[in-house]
C-alpha cells in the first residue's frame, strides 16, 4: 500500500504550514499522501499572534498548536532544526542542510516571512532587534538589562505590540513611524489621534512622519537620527516595520517571484511549476501578500481541498480587524476610509473616555460600508455582520455608534444574520453550520458549540456573538434557557437549594443519587458544598472531597503550590500583641507578609504540611480563620469612626467589628465584603462593598451590591437613617436572600442586575417583606450564626483531620518541587521558567 | 488498564486506608510525584502525574475527581484544566496529555506500575 502512496512535502511548520496539516488530517489525506513536513526552528508550529504572551510568561507548551504526539498520531514525519535549502525541480527532490534530499511528488512552500528591516545606516550595531521569533524575543529579554531607552521602529499592529512588550519590561520606549499616523493601513487621522492619546497616557513615546536617516553609536545602540534633524537618544531598538516574504528558496529554483517580493501563485495557490504550491505569507496571491492569519488559513484549506479532489479558488479576503492594543481596543472593517463612492460618514467620537466610531453608510443609506472603532469595540461583531452580509440598515444608522448612549445601540439580532455569514472567520464557521451544530448535537452550553465546531477557538474575538447566537437560538426554539449547574444536575442553583432544604438532604453522594446522574465534577461539587453549608452549616471538612482546593486545605493555593494563611482581624482592629504574634509566626515559618485591601495581613508561602502547625500557633495566639480561601464572607472594613476622628459621626469600628463577627464564616455563591464608614467622607470605601454602611447624623444609611474587581459597581443606596438593630436585619434578609437565588460564582451586583424588578424589588422583599419570608430568612441567619465554629481550631483539635495535611501519603518528605527566590528582603515562589531548564524547553526532537 | 506490558514493575504505594474516597492523594515514587484516585462506588482505583502539564504545578491530587460522560476525570485546582484519568488526554480543549498508571489492590495495599 504504502509504496503507492504519493509523496507529499511541506516546507515550513509556521501557523499556515501547521493549519495545512490538520486540514491533511480532517480531510483524510493521509490515505493518498505520505507526508514530512520540514521546519527550520527547533520547536513545532506555535501560536505567533500570541508571540507577546510568551514575553510575558506563557510558556512555549501553552504556544504550540498541537505537541509533536499529535504528528506522530497522524503519521505526519515532523522534522525541526531542518532547514531546506535547495528544490531541485529537474529530479523533484528537495535538499536539507545537512546535505539529504528528499524526494516529492507535490510540494507545499509555507515558508512564510521574515521581519522586513529597512537599510538603514547603522541598522547592525549592537542593539538593533527584530521582533518575530521566539528568538528574537529571547535576544530582547536578554538585553533589556543594559538598555534605558528603546525605540520601536514601526507603528503598525506589531510595532505597537512589540512597544508594550518592552515597555512591560520597564524601559522608556518610544514609537517611531514613517506614516503621519500610528496603524496606517486600519485607522484614519482621527482615529490614530485617539489612540496615540491614550497610548501616551500609558507614558509611551509616540513619534509619527519621522524618517529615520541613520543609526548612530559607536559600535552598539547610541542615538536615531532622522531626516528632519532631529535625534532622539536610544540604546535599544526593536525593528517592527513589517514584513518581507521568504521567497529566496523559490526564487533560486527558479519559481517566479514577484518584483517586491513574493512567489507569484494563481487562485489556486500554484506556483509557475504546477507540482509546486505556495501558502500563507511567502504567497503573492490575488496582487499581495496576506498578512493576517484568516486569510493564510484560507490558503492552506484551499490547497488541502484540492489535493483531496475539490476544486476551490482563494480569491482575497476580507482585511478586517478587531483588537486589543495594550489595553485599548480597536477594530477596522471594510471600506474603513470611505473610499466607496458616494459613501456617508457617521461618527461619534468623546474626547474624555477615549472613544471613537467612524462608520461610512452607503449613499442611500441603506447598507454598512465599513468603519473605525477605537476604545470600544462590543460593537464590532454585529457591525461586521451588517457589512459582511449586506443586511439593510435600521432607520437611523446613527444607532450603530450610539450603543451604550441613552436611545442607541444595535437593533439587529444575530438570528437575523444571512445562513451563510462567517461568524467564526479564523475557523470559517458559518451561521448555518452553528446553528446545525446547535440543533443536531442538542447543544446545552456554548463550550459544546466550541468542540463541535471549532467556532471561538483561534482569535476567541466571536465568542461573545457565539453566546448570543445560543441563547437566541434556544429562546427561538422555545426552549427555556436554564442556568443549569453542568451535566450531572438539570437544575438551578436555587432549585437545588430547595431540594437539599426541604428534602433535608446532608451530604453530596446523597444529592447525587437522588436528583443527578454521573459522578459529579468540578463545577457541581463546589456548588453543592457551598449550598450544604449555607443551609446546615457544618463543619466543611466534613465534605472534604467536593471542596475546591482551597476550602479542602482551608488555605489559598497559589503559585508554586504553597498556600497562604489568612487571619480574621475584625474590623480591621489589631492590638501591638497580636500584629507581634503574627510577626514571629512569620518569622518563624519564613512567610512572605502583605496587608490586604481588606486591612488584614496575608502570609504567603506554607507548605500544606506547615499549615496546621502554623494555625495552631495563632489560634494560641487568640486569632480565628479569616475565611480568605472562602466563597463566604470576607472582611468588614471599617474607617476610624467617632473615637478618634474629628469628623466622624458614629462608631465606625466597633459597628464593623459587630457585623464582620455576625456573619463571619457564612457561605455564599460568591465572596462577599463589607464596609463601614464613620462619615460621608466614606474613608472605608464601603460603596466598593457587597453592602455598605455609611454613618449619617441621625445613624447609617445602608448601600448593597456593590463591588470591586474587574467591573468595578458602585452599591446603591437601599436604606436611610437607620438605628443598628435595623441595619442588622435588613442585612440578614438581604444576605439570607442572596444566599438562596443567586447563581454559582455570581456576586451581589451582577445578581441584582438578573433581579426582575432590581432594586425596587428588593427592597419590597427584605424591607416590605413582600414575600413574606422575612422571618425565615432572620431564623436561616441566626441558625448560620449560632452553629459558628473556627474551622482552622477544629482541625488542629483533630488528629484524624490533620492526616489529610501532608504533600505524600507514602512518605514524610516535603515537596521539594517548590522553589522560592529572595525579593524585596523576602521571597517569592520561582517562576515556571525558573524552574524548567534550558534543555527541557527546546524539547528533544 | 487490560494492556499491562510483562515488564510493568510494581511499586507499593501505601495501604488503601490512606487514601481518600472519590478523591486524590500524591505518592511519591522513585522521585516522581503521581496522583493516585480512587472512586469509592465502582471500586476504581487511577494512578496519573500529579504535575498538571499547564503551569508545571504538582496539583493534579488536590483537584476535583468527577466524570464528563462516562469518561472519569480530575479537574487541576489551579486553572480547571481536566484530564481523563483513562487516557491522560485534556478534556477541556487544550492539547495536553498526562502520563497514567496502572494500579492493582492486593492486600489492602495500593500497587502502582512504573
Amino acid at each position: 500500500m504504502d509504496t503507492k502512496k504519493q509523496k507529499l512535502i511541506v516546507v515550513g511548520n509556521g501557523m499556515t504550514g501547521y493549519k495545512f496539516c490538520e486540514k491533511f488530517v480532517e480531510k483524510g489525506l493521509g490515505e493518498k499522501y505520505e507526508i514530512i513536513v520540514f521546519g527550520e526552528e527547533p520547536w513545532a508550529a506555535y501560536d505567533r499572534v500570541h508571540l507577546t504572551d510568551y514575553y510575558t510568561g506563557t510558556s512555549i507548551y501553552d504556544l504550540k498548536l498541537a505537541p509533536r504526539t499529535w504528528y506522530e498520531e497522524n503519521n505526519i514525519t515532523l522534522l525541526t532544526s531542518a532547514k531546506i535549502v535547495e528544490i531541485n525541480r529537474e529530479q523533484k527532490e528537495v535538499t536539507a542542510q545537512d546535505g539529504k534530499a528528499y524526494a516529492y511528488d507535490t510540494l507545499i512552500l509555507s515558508t512564510g516571512s521574515s521581519a522586513f528591516v529597512p537599510p538603514i545606516p547603522g541598522i547592525d550595531k549592537e542593539g538593533v532587534f527584530v521582533y518575530r521569533t521566539i528568538e528574537d524575543l529571547e535576544a530582547i529579554k536578554a538585553y533589556i538589562p543594559k538598555a534605558t531607552k528603546a525605540a520601536v521602529i514601526g507603528g503598525g499592529l506589531l510595532g505597537l505590540e512589540a512597544a508594550k512588550a518592552v515597555m512591560d519590561d520597564g524601559l522608556k520606549t518610544a514609537v517611531v513611524e514613517f506614516a503621519p499616523r500610528l496603524m496606517p493601513r486600519q485607522l484614519d487621522d482621527a482615529g490614530s489621534q485617539m489612540l496615540q492619546a491614550e497610548l501616551e497616557k500609558l507614558d509611551l513615546e509616540i513619534l509619527l512622519s519621522k524618517s529615520t536617516r541613520q543609526i548612530a553609536g559607536n559600535g552598539k545602540v547610541e542615538a536615531m537620527e532622522f531626516a528632519d534633524e532631529t535625534t532622539l537618544e536610544v540604546d535599544m531598538v526593536v525593528v517592527s516595520a513589517g514584513i518581507k516574504p521568504r521567497d529566496e528558496l523559490a526564487a533560486k529554483a527558479g519559481l517566479e517571484v514577484g518584483p517586491r517580493g513574493g512567489i507569484v501563485v494563481d487562485n489556486k495557490n500554484q506556483t509557475s511549476d504546477p507540482n509546486i504550491f505556495a501558502i500563507g505569507e511567502c504567497a503573492l496571491s490575488n496582487g499581495m501578500i496576506w498578512g493576517l492569519v484568516a486569510p493564510c488559513y484560507d490558503m492552506a484549506e484551499v490547497t488541502a481541498s484540492n489535493l483531496a479532489g475539490d476544486d476551490k479558488t482563494f480569491d482575497g479576503a476580507d482585511l478586517s480587524t478587531k483588537l486589543k492594543l495594550i489595553g485599548i481596543e480597536v477594530a477596522s472593517f471594510g471600506d474603513a476610509f470611505g473610499q466607496t463612492d458616494g459613501a456617508k460618514p457617521i461618527v461619534y467620537q468623546n474626547l474624555t473616555n477615549g472613544l471613537y466610531k467612524k462608520i461610512f453608510v452607503s449613499e442611500d443609506k441603506q447598507r454598512l460600508l465599513g468603519g473605525i472603532l477605537v476604545g470600544d469595540t462590543s460593537d464590532y461583531n454585529m457591525l461586521f455582520q451588517t457589512y459582511k452580509s449586506a443586511l439593510k440598515l435600521p432607520a437611523a444608522p446613527e444607532s450603530m455608534v450610539m450603543s451604550g448612549i441613552e436611545g442607541g445601540g444595535m437593533e439587529i439580532s444575530v438570528l437575523d444574520l444571512p445562513d451563510e455569514a462567517v461568524i467564526c472567520s479564523c475557523e470559517n464557521v458559518t451561521k448555518k453550520r452553528l446553528v446545525e451544530a446547535i440543533d443536531e448535537h442538542e447543544i446545552t452550553n456554548v463550550g459544546q458549540i466550541k468542540k463541535c465546531t471549532k467556532a471561538g477557538t483561534g482569535c476567541g474575538g466571536c465568542m461573545p456573538m457565539l453566546d448570543d447566537l445560543f441563547t437566541a437560538k434556544l429562546a427561538a426554539s422555545g426552549k427555556v434557557v436554564k442556568k443549569v449547574i453542568c451535566e450531572h444536575f438539570d437544575y438551578t442553583r436555587q432549585e437545588l437549594f430547595d431540594l437539599i432544604k426541604i428534602g433535608g438532604i446532608k451530604t453530596y453522594p446523597e444529592l447525587l443519587k437522588k436528583y443527578g446522574k454521573g459522578k459529579g465534577c468540578e463545577l457541581c461539587k463546589p456548588v453543592a458544598a457551598s449550598l450544604l453549608a449555607s443551609i446546615w452549616n457544618e463543619f466543611i471538612t466534613k465534605h472534604s472531597t467536593i471542596q475546591d482546593s482551597n476550602d479542602k486545605f482551608l488555605a489559598n493555593i497559589q503559585k508554586g503550590g504553597t498556600y497562604s494563611v489568612v487571619p480574621r482581624i475584625p474590623g480591621g482592629e489589631i492590638t501591638p500583641d497580636k500584629l507581634i504574634a503574627i510577626g514571629a509566626v512569620a518569622k518563624k515559618y519564613d512567610l512572605y507578609t502583605k496587608i490586604t485591601g481588606g486591612q488584614r495581613i496575608d502570609l504567603f508561602g506554607a507548605r500544606v504540611e506547615e499549615l496546621p502547625l502554623i494555625w495552631k500557633e495563632l489560634i494560641d495566639a487568640g486569632f480565628e480563620s479569616g475565611h480568605a480561601y472562602g466563597k463566604s464572607l470576607r472582611t468588614v472594613k471599617s474607617c476610624v469612626g467617632s473615637t478618634w476622628c474629628r469628623y466622624g459621626q458614629q462608631d465606625s469600628v466597633s459597628f464593623a467589628i459587630k457585623v464582620e463577627e455576625r456573619y463571619k464564616g457564612l457561605r455564599s455563591p460568591h465572596k462577599l465584603k463589607g464596609g463601614v464608614s464613620g462619615c460621608i467622607r466614606e474613608c472605608a470605601e464601603a460603596r466598593g462593598k457587597d453592602f455598605g454602611i455609611i454613618a449619617t447624623e441621625k445613624g447609617y444609611n445602608l448601600y448593597v451590591c456593590g463591588n470591586g474587581g474587574a467591573n468595578p459597581k458602585h452599591a446603591l443606596l437601599f436604606a436611610t437613617d437607620i438605628d443598628e438593630d435595623t441595619c442588622i436585619k435588613y442585612l440578614d434578609r438581604f444576605l439570607m436572600y442572596y444566599v438562596r437565588t443567586a447563581g454559582p460564582l455570581v456576586r451581589t451586583a451582577k445578581w441584582l442586575e438578573q433581579l426582575d424588578g432590581g432594586l425596587d424589588y428588593l427592597k419590597q422583599v427584605v424591607i416590605e417583606d413582600s414575600l413574606g419570608l422575612g422571618e425565615e430568612l432572620e431564623a436561616d441567619m441566626q441558625k448560620i450564626i449560632d452553629t459558628f465554629q473556627c474551622e482552622w481550631r477544629s482541625v488542629v483539635e483533630s488528629p484524624e483531620q490533620l492526616k489529610k495535611f501532608r504533600p505524600f501519603v507514602n512518605a514524610g518528605a516535603t515537596d521539594d518541587s517548590i522553589k522560592f527566590v529572595p525579593m524585596r528582603d523576602q521571597k517569592r515562589p520561582a517562576n515556571w521558567d525558573e524552574i524548567v531548564t534550558a534543555e527541557k524547553v527546546s524539547e528533544p526532537a | 488498564m487490560q494492556d499491562i506490558a510483562t515488564d510493568t514493575t510494581w511499586v507499593e504505594a501505601a495501604p488503601v486506608s490512606a487514601f481518600e474516597a472519590d478523591g486524590g492523594r500524591a505518592v511519591l515514587i522513585n522521585g516522581t510525584q503521581i496522583a493516585v484516585y480512587y472512586f469509592a462506588d465502582e471500586n476504581q482505583w487511577y494512578a496519573t502525574d500529579n504535575m498538571c502539564p499547564h503551569r508545571g504545578q504538582q496539583a493534579l491530587s488536590r483537584g476535583m475527581t468527577g466524570t464528563e460522560g462516562d469518561e472519569p476525570k480530575v479537574a487541576c485546582p489551579f486553572h480547571k484544566k481536566t484530564f481523563s484519568l483513562k487516557s491522560g488526554k485534556c478534556l477541556s480543549g487544550d492539547e495536553y496529555t498526562i502520563k497514567t498508571y496502572p494500579v492493582k489492590i492486593e492486600n489492602e495495599t495500593v500497587f502502582i506500575g512504573v
